[in-house]
């Protein structure tokens, strides 16, 4: 049932031709300084932004669904959680379902207004979030960025119980090599010229 | 009409006489507006007296294409103002599209409609009639478009995170602008919604309040001003809506993707 993340050459921002396949069920890292377009790719990918090249989930090809029926499919995480309503739990479409205990959290956290949450709270709950709306792929911008080390190996835990049970492929972008290499089968980078190279230097292809 | 107590040129020098001593109190107290006052003095004063004058002609002899001409120049110059009132514009023709066309079909069809229907003059573009009515009509709906389409864009470049955010979890554009399109519209609403709650009791309209002093009985002049308001609030409403309905959409592109580059800030020219 899980389905490849194909990119075909895409291009943004003077990257690329960026052409990767991360596999279902499987988890491929993007490393690299800060500024070189690690985001700028995930964006591309989740069509948050003008850009060449095709991607597709499976047989399904982004241009052949609207851009929020891509978007509920392929979840992307932004770095910065955004929140719009009062009250955290408003922001779920089933928050009888969410388990905040897998992340450290409080079983009632979901009935908090968002204002009394903590970086690393609003964090983790954006995961949770975005788990919720059931994707098919993920994409994930520095997910424990402002977390300790308990809490990120929880959101670790949880991101590939989820891939693995659902057969879900996950980009998971990171500056830490360490985690990387923990979490990801393969571990790819941007060089200086915007190509996308292979941890040992192999330009993807 | 009979009652009109005419103003000779002695009578508004007595009046200009208060705004010099006001131009010399700001002088005297180095408050900075010295100037402003006499250059705001010396517009209203000329530019009244030019259109008192384009009036004048215009009634003697009632021409349709003056007419028209007129309304452009009005429709024209309020679009200019709602484009230069925001702080991020929209590139290209919408920047001056957007809010002007709204203003436009707002302005134009409900003033048409009450001079056709309400008013039932003739002819219908009898200026007396439509230039006045065309005119607040103009000014208040210009006001509201301005203040809602700077509600719009300046939310939406502040709060773009949400927006994106929002999309993200596989909104659509309109779920996701949704709530800043909103209080853009009623923030656009609220000056004559309040002005409508507080007429004659706060404040004495200015039309009215002229109608008066020219003479008018007070019920006959009360009628008229419920009419205005009934109109400028409804043609605020809609122009707003119209034009901050545009606005949304056009901060988006076909693949529902936020478009910041729409817009361009103001290069810090004076208000």
């Amino acid at each position: 049932m899980g389905m490849d993340l194909v990119i075909d050459a895409l291009c943004i921002r003077g990257l690329g031709p960026v052409r990767l396949t991360v596999p279902a069920g499987g988890c491929v890292g993007l490393s690299g300084p800060s500024g070189i377009g690690k985001s700028s790719l995930l964006r591309a990918v989740a069509d948050m932004e003008p850009h060449e090249g095709r991607v597709r989930l499976g047989t399904m090809a982004r241009e052949d669904l609207s851009a929020s029926e891509w978007r509920r499919r392929v979840g992307m995480l932004p770095s910065e959680s955004a929140w719009w309503n009062d009250g955290v739990g408003e922001h779920f479409l089933a928050p009888e379902k969410v388990r905040p205990s897998v992340l450290g959290l409080r079983e009632e956290v979901l009935s908090w207004p968002v204002k009394r949450l903590s970086s690393g709270e609003r964090q983790r709950l954006s995961l949770l979030r975005l788990l919720d709306r059931e994707p098919l792929a993920l994409l994930l911008d520095e997910p424990t960025a402002n977390l300790d080390e308990v809490s990120t190996r929880q959101v670790e835990a949880l991101i590939l119980g989820y891939a693995r049970e659902r057969q879900v492929p996950v980009l998971w972008v990171g500056h830490g090599r360490a985690q990387l290499e923990r979490v990801a089968q393969r571990v790819v980078s941007f060089d200086s010229e915007g190509c996308l190279r292979d941890a040992d230097g192999e330009a993807c292809r | 009409m009979n009652a009109v107590i005419a103003l000779s040129p002695m009578d508004l020098s007595i009046a200009a006489l208060l705004v010099v001593a006001l131009a010399f109190l700001s002088f005297r107290m180095d408050l900075g507006v010295t100037r402003q006052i006499v250059v705001a003095a010396l517009r209203t004063t000329l530019q009244l007296l030019l259109v008192g004058m384009v009036l004048k002609t215009l009634f003697d002899r009632a021409q349709p294409w003056m007419l028209a001409f007129i309304a452009l120049v009005m429709v024209t110059t309020a679009g200019r103002v709602v484009m230069s009132r925001q702080t991020r514009q929209f590139t290209g023709i919408w920047g001056f599209g957007t809010g002007t066309a709204a203003m436009t079909v707002s302005s134009f069809s409900i003033t048409c409609l009450v001079l056709t229907t309400v008013i039932r003059i003739d002819p219908w573009y009898a200026p007396q009639y439509a230039i006045p009515l065309l005119g607040m009509m103009l000014g208040n709906t210009m006001t509201g478009i301005a203040i809602g389409m700077e509600r719009l864009t300046s939310t939406a470049w502040r709060d773009s995170g949400v927006i994106e955010g929002r999309l993200m979890l596989g909104q659509t554009w309109d779920e996701a602008i949704g709530t800043i399109r909103r209080e853009s519209i009623r923030s656009a609403m609220i000056p004559t919604l309040n002005s409508m709650a507080v007429a004659g009791i706060v404040s004495l309209p200015g039309m009215m309040t002229g109608q008066i002093l020219a003479g008018s009985p007070p019920m006959e002049a009360v009628k008229y001003q419920i009419l205005i308001m009934f109109i400028i609030s409804s043609g605020t409403g809609f122009g707003a809506v119209l034009a901050v309905s545009v606005g949304a959409r056009r901060l988006f592109d076909e693949r529902q993707r936020l478009r910041l580059d729409r817009l361009v800030g103001k290069k810090n020219e004076a208000r």
